[in-house]
């Protein structure tokens, strides 16, 4: 692109950063409002946090909330991980076009969708509904987007490395451990954050899927909204987007720091040759 | 070597076929059977007890029952009708949006370009039950953009935008926006300025570079961002419950109601396959242009 960057452009980059943060910005302005009318300014006040800490419908939903999000992801990842190895190096196998459409088809699916035909299963096997269901239900979607991400990483690693490996007698299981996976790990630890935000985040499988005792936030959190906004929710939301914006600007973070890193033992490498 | 390759297919095959073929298959039976007022409220039309010939007589049994109902209460279909045209009309209202924001991400100075990205990306990262929450408090009656509105002198009565199909119009702009912007930012990045440069130098005004030359090269990030937008937004069912009125109709949340409030699992099975058949013509043509896409780029 031509770089001209004019005040056309800075006012369209403008509008459009307001336009996805100003929203979020008003419910963390107001979730230090003192008064209970959550659009009229009250003075300043942090009351609303400590009710909502003191919630214990709420620390407990948000603790089943990270319990679920934890074991998908990392379900999600392993499984992930290996239908990534699959697509990219088995080859061919029988039924390999269903598999790949298998792995495709749920990023596309509608959440209703999804949600539904999980629920009508464990209610065919008669699973009772609770924490594992919704487990399994979120593995299995962010299965597949872990594996469309490692996938990506997979696909242009050297393979040569490998078979390297595998010449000087490593067993397939070691040159992986050692070779591959050391290599992929960046896509697999992006796969097991993605995994786990979509877990955290997700209303409506887990709507269908979670029985009585199993509430997740989110769950919790939309029958709260459906009764309109409150000062309470302001401060759960802050916490929330606190918590992911820490996350996302500390990974972001890190992984430029690993490009450096990277880019200076390539340079090293590329100088000592 | 032979056992472990088999163990690494077989491993999430199996849980695939357990967890999305079966329940998917599930949801076709059920479809087809008939509904009744029992603990689950459907009447099983598969028995796989009774072997091949209760396989053959419950086949027999199938009935469309169900998808008549659809076609025959209008209702269904006016929410199938609907869905397509919100989702059509959000994906080109975050289209007009998300173009001038990639295009200005794509020409701003370098170093500022990962921060950027990353600023489109964050809230996505949000929850989303707490985005579309944030504009609840935003554009009901008493809300911030109608209090505001109004302290400014601009209306003397509160617009009503919540529980309209314009409300919906917002929710899925919003949301949806960073999967417009970031394969738009993909494909005009790529542009090699040299083009631009050599339209200028042959007498082209910048407007008519920018059609000829920026747009079509764009094009490719402009399919692949609409079909990001339109595929999701018409299964939606948070946005449309939570900002749409009862008025606003959307397949997602008709599939919800049946299930949750009616209890008639046989006509939301049918809605969910409807639903997917309504969904395949997307799918389809937009893996195509991704394919075609990779192809050129490859």
């Amino acid at each position: 692109m031509i770089r001209r960057f004019n005040m056309f452009n800075l006012t369209s980059l403008t509008f459009g950063l307001a336009f996805l943060y100003l929203p979020l910005l008003l419910v963390v302005i107001y979730s230090f409002n003192d008064s209970r009318l959550v659009t009229v300014w009250g003075g300043f006040s942090t009351k609303w946090y400590g009710i909502v800490l003191n919630n214990d419908a709420y620390l407990e939903a948000a603790w089943i909330t990270l319990r679920i999000a934890f074991v998908s992801a990392t379900l999600a990842t392993v499984l992930g991980t290996l239908s990534a190895v699959v697509m990219v190096r088995a080859g061919s196998f029988p039924g390999r076009t269903l598999f790949s459409g298998m792995i495709f088809a749920p990023l596309v699916m509608p959440e209703v969708v999804t949600g539904l035909s999980l629920l009508l299963l464990f209610v065919a096997i008669g699973l009772d509904r609770g924490f594992w269901t919704i487990t399994i239900a979120h593995a299995t979607f962010a299965m597949c987007y872990a594996s469309v991400v490692i996938s990506s990483r997979l696909a242009s690693f050297d393979r040569s490395l490998e078979d390297a490996a595998l010449d000087l007698g490593c067993t397939p299981l070691s040159a992986f451990r050692q070779v591959t996976l050391p290599v992929i790990a960046p896509a697999v630890i992006s796969a097991w954050l993605l995994s786990f935000t979509l877990s955290l985040d997700d209303l409506v499988i887990a709507t269908f899927t979670s029985g009585p005792g199993s509430t997740t936030l989110p769950v919790k959190l939309y029958s709260s909204v459906r009764l309109g906004v409150s000062p309470e929710i302001n401060a759960l939301s802050t916490m929330l987007i606190g918590i992911v914006t820490f996350g996302v600007i500390a990974a972001s973070l890190i992984n430029r720091r690993q490009e450096r890193r990277q880019k200076q033992e390539n340079r090293a490498a590329a100088a000592a040759a | 070597m032979r056992t472990s390759r088999k163990f690494l297919i077989l491993t999430p095959y199996l849980w695939l076929g357990l967890f999305f073929l079966v329940p998917f298959l599930i949801v076709i039976k059920i479809a087809l059977s008939d509904s009744v007022t029992a603990s689950p409220p459907y009447a099983p039309t598969f028995s796989l007890d009774e072997g091949l010939a209760g396989l053959r007589a419950s086949f027999a049994q199938l009935d469309f029952e169900n998808f008549l109902w659809l076609a025959e209460d209008g209702i269904y279909l006016k929410a199938y009708f609907n869905s397509v045209k919100v989702a059509a009309i959000a994906t080109l209202l975050t289209l007009l949006i998300g173009y001038p924001v990639a295009y200005a991400m794509a020409k701003a100075p370098r170093d500022w370009r990962k921060t950027l990205l990353l600023l489109v990306i964050l809230p996505f990262w949000t929850s989303f039950l707490i985005r579309i929450y944030a504009w609840i408090g935003i554009l009901k009656n008493e809300g911030f953009l109608n209090l505001t509105l109004m302290k400014l002198g601009i209306i003397d009565q509160p617009l009503a935008i919540m529980h309209t199909e314009l409300a919906v119009y917002i929710g899925i702009v919003y949301s949806y926006l960073p999967f417009m912007i970031l394969p738009l930012y993909a494909s005009l990045e790529r542009i090699d300025g040299k083009l631009l440069e050599a339209a200028e130098d042959l007498g082209c005004g910048a407007f008519a570079a920018f059609r000829q030359i920026t747009l079509p090269l764009s094009l490719p990030g402009v399919v692949a961002g609409c079909f990001l937008v339109f595929i999701p937004a018409i299964g939606e069912f948070v946005i449309p419950d939570l900002l749409g009125g009862s008025g606003t109709l959307m397949i997602g949340k008709t599939l919800w109601l049946e299930f949750f409030s009616n209890r008639d699992w046989g006509v939301a099975a049918a809605v969910a396959i409807v639903l997917l058949t309504i969904l395949i013509v997307p799918i389809v043509l937009f893996q195509r242009h991704q394919q075609k896409h990779q192809e050129e780029l490859g």
